[in-house]
């Protein structure tokens, strides 16, 4: 009588999505290189770039009067304070490959790193 | 309908919304956003199995206003609308498909959530950046949705004893 948790097409199902997923973060992990340049965008709009290899200090201005303080040492562009109660963005550790990102979304704020031309890397697994 | 169906779904939705603050209590253990356990997802699976398919619609959409207004702001209704909606109705159908048990249907829920509101953040954010996230949220998603189907699982047999009384 009782229901049993997990069956054979349960199983098959995971089996398929966990493989997705290790070639999702392979092809990412593939196509990542050092990037150049960091910009900075709130609500979606850039509001400043950076070099990568220039250290800096610099004050962004977030969605409704929110801060975040981004540093960029060593070639390696971090976020060391910010308005927001969770500090997520804070946690998110130094980024420098092109298409890695730090994200505050109290604040709306995104900082990423691009390559020379300045374009984002262009994703396929969203289609 | 009857007083009984009513009375189970308004004490769902406070076990739901309760699951929510505990939830919101604990440090993200990754400073990923939208990574979380999902614990109020083992309402909405236990109910999908312990009542019907509109209970759990109806029980998903009162929780995500009220955790909302309670808790949240306009972005984290977006996220958590789209994410909860997605994998509801993607759990809803595999469920009716017959094919899966309840761990398969939760798991299949967890990633639909996290992609859902990756898209979401995309979209708000206006950048393509988030899709970086795309493959620990799809993994967490699959962990997360096993575990919040092996715990689902245990409070539906216990609470279709219940229901014999």
């Amino acid at each position: 009588m009782k229901e049993k948790l997990v069956g054979k097409n349960d199983i098959i199902m995971i089996g398929v999505l966990v493989l997705c997923g290790a070639i999702i973060a392979l092809a990412l992990l593939l196509t990542r290189h050092e990037g150049s340049q960091v910009v900075v965008s709130v609500d979606g709009k850039e509001i400043a770039s950076f070099p990568l290899d220039k250290d800096i200090t610099y004050e962004i201005d977030g969605y409704e009067g929110g801060h975040n303080t981004l540093i960029i040492k060593d070639g390696l562009a971090y976020m060391s304070d910010a308005s927001c109660p969770d500090h997520l963005c804070m946690g998110m550790g130094k980024i420098s490959k092109n298409g890695q990102s730090i994200i505050c979304l109290p604040n709306r704020v995104v900082v990423e790193i691009r390559d020379a031309g300045g374009k984002a890397p262009e994703y396929d697994v969203v289609g | 309908m009857r007083t009984k169906k009513i009375t189970t779904i308004g004490i769902l939705i406070a076990l739901a919304l309760i699951l929510s603050y505990v939830e919101s209590q604990i440090p993200a253990f990754v400073a990923i956003p939208g990574m979380k356990l999902g614990l109020t997802n083992i309402v909405v699976l236990t109910t999908l199995y312990i009542l019907d398919v509109k209970s759990a619609m109806l029980i998903n959409v009162i929780r995500i206003i009220i955790v909302a207004i309670l808790f949240g702001s306009a972005m984290s209704f977006a996220f958590s609308f789209v994410g909860g909606m997605l994998s509801t109705i993607v759990m809803i159908l595999l469920k009716k498909s017959g094919r899966m048990k309840i761990i398969g249907v939760s798991a299949a829920g967890g990633i639909t959530h996290n992609i859902g509101q990756i898209l979401t953040a995309m979209v708000l954010l206006g950048t393509k950046a988030i899709a970086w996230y795309l493959p620990v949220l799809w993994i967490s998603g699959i962990f997360s949705g096993v575990i919040i189907g092996i715990i689902g699982g245990l409070v539906t047999a216990r609470l279709g004893k219940l229901d014999q009384i």
